[in-house]
């Protein structure tokens, strides 16, 4: 079972020869047998993450029962130089998960205590394979929850999260991962212990969870995770307006957002997702509409009767052709329930659909929904459009048939096009889902040499050797050898 | 305004290449309104205060790009025709803090808990690092995970990473009201109504007691601040000005040359030194301490409490005035300073002696 490593998914673990069945032994040693999996059947779960166009068998699957056995399943691999990619519930959608074909996987799932919870500073520690919906679970009955809500959230773990700095349809109002985060435990490549963050606002030192948050795997594997949770606010209400054009719907979202008003969360669905959810879960939206905006007000019922106000005078005044105002609980849960049905929905009128994630200024959202539809037509492939468009998150599902040769890499470029768009318009080419492997091509189009130089040189910091989730997140260039070759001399020194 | 709009870009990167030639350590400043933060500056004074300006400015997408020598009085200025606002209400020093200083420390004024800080609201920098490379990370829009995060890494860096030029943030829209209440308590009291306030949803923007009353502030419409202010009780403050003299640190409790310590703490942490002198900020989240100490006895309290402490005005500035790290923690900041500024040459020593 000798297997050469490769040089082409970057890191320096070029050129060993590992055999996989004493490595396999040597971690027997430290995690027990039956979390090692080493049988094709057993590991093809982990071959791909939410993106499966991707697909990578790694040598072995390691799901340690407790941070100090990650801690030294990490200093076996770092002292053979064996690549390691961390993975939460595999529901990333950029391939960030993706398995290093010569090196092993490090699942956190086994990690999912929910350590404690502290209704009076407010916060919830956790271990990183707890799911993102499981913190409100379990918050809710002091009356507080975990704010950043990804559609994903019954499946995905607060780990992924960190890495991916996820979002959700609240964050416009509560804001992203990292904003809800006050202490994270990592295990860097090496298997020592690095707290960034800590239980009060800010920390003391260079912003370590900032770097961390969103880093994808490449800097330390997330072993506990404090999180700040909220106080549940006593009203909501849903505004759902629908428009003749998705011109209209796109300015009354920059006229929502430029009245000072701050929604909850502020939606779009284009004609396309309108019918594929209607079709599906029959939430009574109009599916003549070009466009439908939802709207939550929450608060106090004081603030919820103001800007629910306010919100459907703009919507007016930009020309909303219908507008809906929850009048109850189950209503309001039913007018979203379409929303949130939208992606599976749209994956019932086609075979595949490929979700892409770029941000854009909400001025452009008009612009670059039309030049979507032009492409759409020149590609000859269909999209769905369902988005967080309060903060200018565009999800365009691009939809296609993985059984049709050639569809997918359509896609792929119809896909990458659409990122450029976002680039050009002033954006950018992930807001929530990652780089992994699936947007290396375009980080270059937000990032010159220097700047990639100055990214990669920031992983070495971390990672000497480049054994982390290598060949995700950041293009590697030959430039970095230089400091790498220094970092490395400086550790290697220092650790002797 | 106009007419301090001036881009010295050209002539920073060359300052800055120059003493990498040198191997000179240069001390960055804005205005010079924080020299009293931090370890004491060495090396040779290197000001952004006049590479200041709007860049760009769009009320409709609440975004605002400055060069890093812009003032926050300037920066008021222009948001105020929009009726919009910097979020985090940092200390202004009269109004003469620059941004790119005001991110180098990351203060934030007494809504940071509800509105968050300048690091949660920075979209995007540009800034020197110690090759003179002039290097864009971020960018104009709310959300974006490409690359790492060093955007908000400037923030609270102290500029030992790189010499910030130009930064982006998310703005606010001005609250249409605000409104203030009073209650008279004691130490213990006070933590536990600020803890029992900030357990339920509530337009709060600033909760503090100053050793003697509990201010309690809301922000949004009249209807929900009034409502809010009727059911939290107590007597009606004067609104303004006692936030002010929180956030410039005017207010008589700051008064004096004895050390000040900040302590950044979980809310509810129990209250340490009962003798002591404090006041409180942030719903107890942030807490000032007056006195001479030894900066160990404070870390171990701060540790217990799950915070952090830090000596924030007076006291020996040529020690460590900021909250020590472990060897891993100590081992990273190393390897990332390597990594900007490989010669050292930014604002060495005033975060860590040994950074
Ligand atoms: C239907 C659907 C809807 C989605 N909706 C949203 C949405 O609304 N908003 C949003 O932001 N995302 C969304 N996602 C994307 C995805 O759910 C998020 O990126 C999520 O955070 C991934 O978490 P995970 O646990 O599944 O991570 P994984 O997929 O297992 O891993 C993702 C990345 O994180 C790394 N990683 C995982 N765990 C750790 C750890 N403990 N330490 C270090 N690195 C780790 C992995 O190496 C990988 O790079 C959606 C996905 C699907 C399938």
């Amino acid at each position: 079972m000798q297997h050469e490593v490769q040089a082409e998914a970057g890191g320096t673990a070029a050129g060993l020869r590992h055999d996989w069945r004493e490595v396999a032994a040597g971690l027997r040693a430290i995690v027990d047998s039956r979390f090692i999996v080493a049988d094709a059947e057993t590991m093809r779960p982990y071959e791909c993450d939410g993106l499966p166009m991707y697909r990578e068998m790694p040598q072995l699957v390691v799901l340690p029962g407790s941070v100090d056995e990650a801690s030294e399943v990490l200093r076996y691999c770092h002292a053979r130089r064996i690549p390691v990619v961390a993975r939460g519930g595999g529901t990333g959608l950029s391939a960030g998960a993706t398995p290093h074909k010569d090196g092993i996987v490090l699942s956190l799932s086994r990690l999912d205590r929910i350590l404690d919870i502290d209704p009076a500073a407010r916060s919830a520690r956790v271990e990183p394979g707890v799911t993102n919906l499981a913190i409100s679970e379990a918050a809710q009955a002091y009356g507080l929850y975990y704010a950043p809500d990804p559609s994903s959230q019954i499946a995905c773990t607060i780990g992924g999260n960190v890495a991916e700095n996820s979002g959700g349809v609240h964050c416009l109002k509560y804001g992203l991962t990292i904003h809800n985060l006050l202490e994270v435990r990592l295990l860097t490549v090496e298997g020592d212990e690095l707290v960034v963050g800590s239980g009060g606002y800010d920390a003391a030192g260079l912003d370590l969870l900032a770097l961390i948050t969103g880093s994808e795997g490449l800097l330390g594997v997330v072993v506990e995770v404090t999180v700040r949770l909220l106080p549940v606010p006593p009203a909501a209400q849903l505004v759902v307006a629908a428009f003749g054009t998705s011109r209209g719907a796109g300015e009354a979202v920059s006229g929502v957002i430029t009245e000072g008003i701050v929604p909850a969360g502020l939606e779009m669905m284009d004609n396309a997702a309108i019918r594929a959810a209607e079709d599906f879960v029959g939430a009574g939206y109009p599916v003549d509409a070009a466009a439908l905006l939802l709207c939550e007000l929450d608060g106090t019922p004081e603030e919820v009767a103001s800007g629910r106000e306010r919100v459907v005078e703009v919507f007016r005044a930009f020309g909303a052709s219908e507008i809906r105002v929850s009048r109850s609980e189950a209503e309001r849960q039913l007018l979203w329930k379409g929303r949130k049905a939208a992606f599976p929905a749209v994956g019932r009128i086609a075979p595949d659909y490929y979700c892409m994630d770029g941000t854009i200024p909400r001025k452009a959202l008009a612009d670059v929904l039309t030049a979507i539809g032009e492409m759409s037509e020149r590609y000859g492939l269909r999209v769905a459009n369902v988005f967080h468009a309060g903060d200018g998150n565009m999800h365009p599902l691009i939809l296609f048939d993985a059984n049709q040769p050639g569809d997918f890499a359509k896609a792929e470029a119809f896909g990458g096009d659409i990122l450029e768009l976002c680039v050009r318009h002033g954006g950018c080419i992930t807001g929530e889902h990652g780089v992994g492997i699936e947007k290396l091509r375009q980080v270059p189009l937000q990032f010159n040499e220097a700047e990639l130089v100055q990214l990669g040189n920031i992983k070495i910091a971390f990672d000497p050797f480049e054994t982390l989730n290598p060949g995700k997140g950041i293009p590697i260039l030959h430039r970095c050898q230089e400091y790498r070759a220094l970092a490395r001399a400086g550790r290697d020194g220092a650790d002797g | 305004m106009a007419d301090r709009a001036a881009d010295l870009t050209e002539l920073l990167i060359d300052r800055v290449r120059r003493a990498g030639e040198r191997q000179q350590a240069l001390a960055v400043t804005g205005n010079g309104t924080k020299h009293f933060l931090g370890r004491q500056a060495t090396g040779e004074p290197l000001s952004v205060a006049d590479h200041a300006g709007v860049v760009e400015y769009e009320p409709t997408e609440l975004v605002l790009t400055v060069r890093a020598g812009t003032t926050l009085a300037e920066i008021d200025a222009v948001l105020e025709g929009s009726r919009q606002a910097l979020g985090s209400d940092p200390p202004t020093f009269g109004g003469r803090a620059t941004i790119g200083g005001t991110l180098a420390a990351n203060l934030s004024g007494p809504p940071r808990p509800w509105s968050g800080s300048l690091r949660d609201h920075v979209l995007g920098v540009r800034v020197i690092n110690g090759h003179g490379e002039h290097l864009r990370f971020g960018g104009r829009v709310m959300k974006n995970v490409a690359g790492y995060d060093v955007s908000r890494l400037m923030a609270g860096s102290y500029g030992v990473l790189g010499l910030v030029t130009e930064v982006t943030v998310r703005v606010h829209a001005r609250a249409e009201h605000t409104t203030t209440r009073a209650l008279k308590l004691g130490p213990d009291e006070a933590l536990a109504a600020m803890i029992r306030f900030g357990a339920v949803h509530s337009p709060l923007c600033g909760l503090a007691w100053d050793g003697r009353t509990v201010y309690a502030r809301f922000a949004g419409s009249a209807a929900a601040v009034d409502a809010a202010a009727r059911e939290l009780g107590g007597e009606a403050a004067d609104d303004e000005r006692f936030w002010t003299s929180i956030r410039e640190q005017t207010h008589e409790f700051f008064g004096g040359d004895e050390p000040l310590w900040r302590f950044s703490v979980p809310p509810a942490a129990a209250p340490a030194l009962p003798d002591a002198r404090w006041l409180f900020d942030w719903g107890g989240a942030q807490r000032w301490l007056r006195g001479d100490y030894e900066i160990a006895r404070l870390e171990d309290i701060a540790r217990k409490m799950g915070g952090h402490v830090s000596l924030y005005r007076g006291g020996d500035r040529t020690g460590e005035v900021q909250h020590s790290r472990d060897a891993v923690q100590q081992r990273i900041h190393r390897a990332l300073k390597a990594s900007f500024d490989p010669r050292g040459i930014l604002n060495p020593g005033r975060l860590y002696g040994w950074l």
